[in-house]
C-alpha cells in the first residue's frame, strides 16, 4: 500500500514536471521547420468550427485539394470560434502556440504591425499572382509604409442593415429603404410603434462597440476621427455633434431605440436574429452572422448605404491572413500559396460558389469586395450571380451605393479611441440631459492626450 | 484538559533530525517521509507555475515593452506614468473602492445575518441552507447573465415586481447612479452561500450553555448576539472582511460581462481597466503596471488590518 501511494505521488510530481515543460513549447518540432525544397509544415488558424459543419467540410475538401497539388506542403488547420480572440492572442503567441498563418481583424492589424508581431512578406508578396489585382485600399489595410505584413480574405464597408419583414408589418416599403435621416427616424417610430419589445432603431454604446458604431456614423457623415497627421482628435465637430444628436432625438423624443442600452456586438445581433429591431448600423456580414447564428432568415434581411453617406465615406471592416513573426521563409511561401488558393482564387476555395450553393449555403451576399472592378472582381460578381441562393435585390441598395462611397480605414489607437466615445455615446443613450458638447469636448481632450502617447 | 495532557505525554518524534553519523536512520526518515515529499511537491509546483510565477513575470511585464516576440525592452516607470496619465485610472479606482464599501456594508453583512437567522430556525434547515447556496453552484457567467434579464428596463423581472406594488420602473444598469449598485447586488448574491455557509460552521461551533447562561441572565435576542455570538466568532468575522475586500477589489466579471464598463465608465473597476490595456488595447505593461499596483494596494491593506487586529487581540 505505502508503495502504491510513493509510486502515485512520484507519477504525479513527474506529470506536473512534463507539463510544465510541455507549456509554450508549441509546434516547433524539427520536422515542422521545413527546409528549403524540403516538405514544410504549417498550421493556420479560421477553421470553421465543428458547429458550423458545412463550411468545414468545404475547408476540409480546400486542404485536400491543396495538399493533392503541393505535396510537399502540410496544412495543419486550427478552429476557433470567434476566429480571433483578443484575451487569447498575445497569450498564443508568447506562449508559442500562435498559427503560422493567423486570422486577424481589420481593427487590430495596425496594432500588430506597430507591435512588430507579424512578419514582413513584402520579399514573397510578388509571388501572389492574385495580390497585383487587389483592391489598393483593401491591400493597404496590411501595409506600412511600402512593407506587406498580410492578404485580405473579406472586405467590406458599414450600411444600414434593415428587417424587410418588420418594414413590411410596420407599413414601409421594404424595397424603397431610408436615404435620409430623417426618413430613419420616422421608420425607427413605426416600427417602436408595434408593440412592446420592438425597437425601431438600435446601437451600440459598450465595450468600444459604441466608440467604433460612432466612427462609422461619423465616417458617413464626411467627418474623421484624426486629423491629418493622426496626432489629434477630429471628431468634435458638426458632423461629430450630428452623429450624437440623432441618436439622442431618436431614443429621448421618438423614444424608438428600446430602454435597454448598453448593447455589445451580441445583443444587436441577437435583437435582429428575433426580428424585433428594425435597423442598425452594419455590413452584409451582419446578415450573415444572424443568419448563422442568431436564428435570423435571410430573406428577411436588407441593406443599404447609410443614410446620407453618399460622396463621402464608409468605415470599412473586413478580416484576413497575417504570418507569426517566428516563421521560417519556406513556411510564408507555403502559406501564401494556401491563400492565394483558398481565399483569393475566383471560383476556388472561398469563392467555390457552386460547391457553397450544393451545400445549401447561402451565395449572394455582396461581400467580400476584395478585387473591385478589375477582372477576378468581375468573375466573382459573375460567379456570385450565377449560384446565388438567397435574394440579391435585398442588396442592390448597398451595392449600387458603393460607386460614389469612398472606403475609410480606422483611425490609429482604434480600441483606445473607441474606449474614449464610449462614454459619449452611453451617455446620450442613458441620459436624457446629456450635454453633447461637453461629451465631444470631453472626449476630444482624453484622445488627444491617448494620441499623443508614443506617436 | 484531556487533549492537553495526551499532547505532554506522546512521545517526542524523531524527525528533529538523525544524528549526522547516522546515515541509516536518514535514509529511513527520507524513505518514511517520500510520500508526503511528493505531494509537497506537486503543491509546490502548482503553485510555483500557477502562482508565484505569474506573479513574477507580472512585476517584470510592469516594467517592460513587450511585444511577447522580441526580447522585452526595460522602460522604466513608463508603463506607471502612461496608466496613471489615463483619464479613466482615476475613475477606475473611484469606482473600485465604492464597490468594495458598497460590497462591504451588504455583501458581508448580509450573510453572517442569514447565518444567524439559519442558525436559530428549528425546521427546514438544511432545505434552506441549500437553496442560499444553490448560486454558488452557479457558473458566474450565467448568474451574471441571469441578471442582466433581471434588470432589464422593459420585461426585466426586477421593474416588473417594481410596477406590481405600483412603483416606477428604474434603469438599474442604464443609469450612473444605480450601474455600480446593481453590480454590487449581483456580486452578492453569487457569493452569499459560501459566507453564509462559513459563518454558519461558526456559528455551530459556539457552545450552547454560553446561550444558556446569558439567557438565564435575562439577555434579550440582540444582546445574545452581541455578547456571545460575536465574540466567539470574532477571528472568523476578521478573516471574512479581509477575504471580502480582496476580492471585492478585483471585481471584474460583472462590469465586463453587464455593462462593458458603462454608462460614462461609471463600472469601470481597476481590473476592467487592466483587462483593456492588455487585451484591448495590446498593452500588457500598461496592464500589468495596474495590476502592480492593485496588488500592492491589497498587501498594505491586509499588512496594516492584521497588525491592527493583532494589536486590538492584545
Amino acid at each position: 500500500m505505502t508503495t502504491r501511494r510513493r509510486g502515485l505521488s512520484l507519477l504525479l510530481v513527474a506529470g506536473l514536471g512534463l507539463g510544465a515543460v510541455s507549456c509554450g513549447s508549441g509546434d516547433d518540432k524539427p520536422g515542422a521547420q521545413g527546409s528549403s525544397g524540403g516538405p514544410v509544415t504549417i498550421t493556420v488558424g479560421c477553421q470553421p468550427p465543428k458547429s458550423n459543419p458545412k463550411e468545414r467540410e468545404g475547408w476540409d475538401a480546400d486542404v485536400a485539394a491543396f495538399q493533392k497539388l503541393h505535396p510537399e506542403i502540410t496544412i495543419e488547420s486550427k478552429d476557433a470560434f470567434p476566429c480571433i480572440n483578443p484575451d487569447t492572442f498575445q497569450a498564443k503567441l508568447a506562449g508559442g502556440t500562435q498559427e503560422d498563418v493567423f486570422y486577424v481583424y481589420y481593427t487590430d492589424v495596425q496594432k500588430i504591425i506597430k507591435a512588430r508581431q507579424a512578419a514582413d512578406i513584402s520579399q514573397y508578396i510578388g509571388d501572389v499572382k492574385a495580390a497585383k489585382d487587389l483592391r489598393p485600399d483593401v491591400q493597404g489595410v496590411f501595409k506600412d509604409g511600402d512593407k506587406t505584413y498580410g492578404l485580405p480574405r473579406n472586405n467590406y464597408n458599414m450600411g444600414l442593415v434593415y428587417n424587410r419583414k418588420l418594414f413590411t408589418q410596420a407599413g414601409l416599403d421594404p424595397d424603397s429603404p431610408p436615404k435620409t435621416w430623417a426618413e430613419v427616424q420616422a421608420a425607427a417610430k413605426k416600427i417602436a410603434g408595434l408593440g412592446a419589445g420592438y425597437v425601431g432603431f438600435g446601437e451600440y454604446s459598450a465595450g468600444n462597440t459604441g466608440g467604433w458604431h460612432f466612427a462609422a456614423s461619423l465616417y458617413a457623415r464626411g467627418g474623421s476621427m484624426v486629423g491629418d497627421d493622426g496626432k489629434t482628435a477630429a471628431f468634435n465637430s458638426p458632423e461629430g455633434k450630428a452623429v450624437l444628436e440623432n441618436l439622442k432625438t431618436m431614443r429621448w423624443n421618438d423614444n424608438s431605440m428600446g430602454s435597454k442600452q448598453l448593447l455589445q456586438w451580441e445583443d444587436l445581433m441577437r435583437m435582429m436574429g428575433s426580428g424585433k429591431l428594425g435597423m442598425m448600423i452594419g455590413a452584409p456580414d451582419v446578415v450573415q452572422s444572424v443568419n448563422n447564428d442568431f436564428q435570423g432568415k435571410f430573406e428577411d434581411y436588407g441593406v443599404t448605404a447609410v443614410p446620407e453617406s453618399e460622396g463621402k465615406s464608409s468605415l470599412s471592416g473586413g478580416d484576413g491572413y497575417m504570418f507569426n513573426p517566428k516563421a521560417s521563409p519556406e513556411k510564408i511561401k507555403a502559406g501564401l500559396l494556401w491563400l492565394e488558393f483558398q481565399q483569393l482564387t475566383p471560383g476556388q476555395g472561398q469563392f467555390n460558389y457552386a460547391r457553397a450553393k450544393e451545400q445549401g449555403r447561402p451565395v449572394g451576399l455582396p461581400i467580400p469586395d476584395l478585387y473591385g472592378d478589375s477582372a477576378p472582381g468581375k468573375e466573382i460578381v459573375a460567379l456570385r450571380k450565377q449560384f446565388a441562393t438567397v435574394p440579391v435585390d435585398h442588396f442592390t441598395p448597398y451595392v449600387t451605393a458603393q460607386s460614389t462611397i469612398t472606403n475609410k480605414l480606422e483611425p490609429p489607437k482604434a480600441q483606445e479611441l473607441y474606449a474614449v466615445l464610449d462614454v459619449a455615446m452611453s451617455a446620450v443613450l442613458t441620459r436624457q440631459d446629456a450635454d453633447i458638447d461637453k461629451l465631444l469636448s470631453d472626449a476630444e481632450s482624453k484622445a488627444n492626450k491617448i494620441l499623443a502617447k508614443n506617436t | 484538559m484531556t487533549v492537553t495532557q495526551e499532547r505532554v505525554r506522546r512521545p517526542q518524534p524523531r524527525a528533529a533530525g538523525p544524528r549526522p553519523d547516522d546515515h541509516g536512520a536518514l535514509k529511513r526518515a527520507v524513505g518514511r517521509n517520500l510520500t508526503a515529499y511528493g505531494f509537497l511537491c506537486a503543491a509546490l509546483i502548482c503553485f510555483a507555475l500557477f502562482s508565484w510565477y505569474p506573479m513574477v513575470r507580472e512585476v517584470v511585464l510592469s516594467f517592460q515593452e513587450n511585444n511577447f516576440v522580441d526580447p522585452g525592452k526595460w522602460v522604466g516607470f513608463d508603463n506607471f506614468r502612461n496608466v496613471i496619465e489615463d483619464p479613466a485610472f482615476r475613475q477606475a479606482w473611484l469606482n473600485t473602492a465604492v464597490f468594495s464599501g458598497l460590497a462591504l456594508v451588504v455583501g458581508y453583512a448580509v450573510p453572517f445575518v442569514l447565518a444567524v437567522v439559519l442558525n436559530e430556525l428549528k425546521h427546514a434547515k438544511a432545505y434552506l441552507r441549500f437553496v442560499v447556496y444553490l448560486p454558488v453552484m452557479l457558473p458566474p457567467a450565467v448568474a451574471v447573465l441571469l441578471f442582466k434579464w433581471f434588470y432589464d428596463p422593459g420585461a426585466g423581472l426586477f421593474n416588473q415586481v417594481l410596477g406590481a406594488f405600483g412603483l416606477p420602473a428604474l434603469s438599474w444598469l442604464d443609469s450612473t447612479s444605480t450601474a455600480l449598485v446593481s453590480l454590487v447586488l449581483v456580486s452578492t448574491w453569487m457569493n452569499l452561500g459560501t459566507g453564509t455557509l462559513i459563518y454558519l460552521a461558526a456559528l455551530q461551533s459556539i457552545p450552547g450553555d454560553l446561550y444558556e447562561s446569558a439567557e438565564l441572565d435575562g439577555a434579550g435576542m440582540f444582546r445574545r448576539i452581541w455578547h456571545v455570538t460575536i465574540p466567539q466568532t470574532k477571528l472568523i468575522l476578521l478573516v471574512m472582511l479581509l477575504l471580502q475586500v480582496v476580492a471585492t477589489m478585483q471585481v471584474f466579471i460583472e462590469p465586463y460581462l453587464l455593462t462593458g464598463g458603462g454608462p460614462e465608465n461609471a463600472t469601470v473597476t481597476v481590473a476592467y481597466l487592466m483587462y483593456q490595456y492588455a487585451f484591448n488595447f495590446g498593452d500588457f505593461g500598461g496592464g500589468s503596471a495596474l495590476g502592480l499596483m492593485l496588488m500592492v494596494v491589497l498587501m498594505t491593506f491586509s499588512a496594516i488590518y492584521l497588525r491592527v487586529s493583532r494589536e486590538a487581540e492584545r
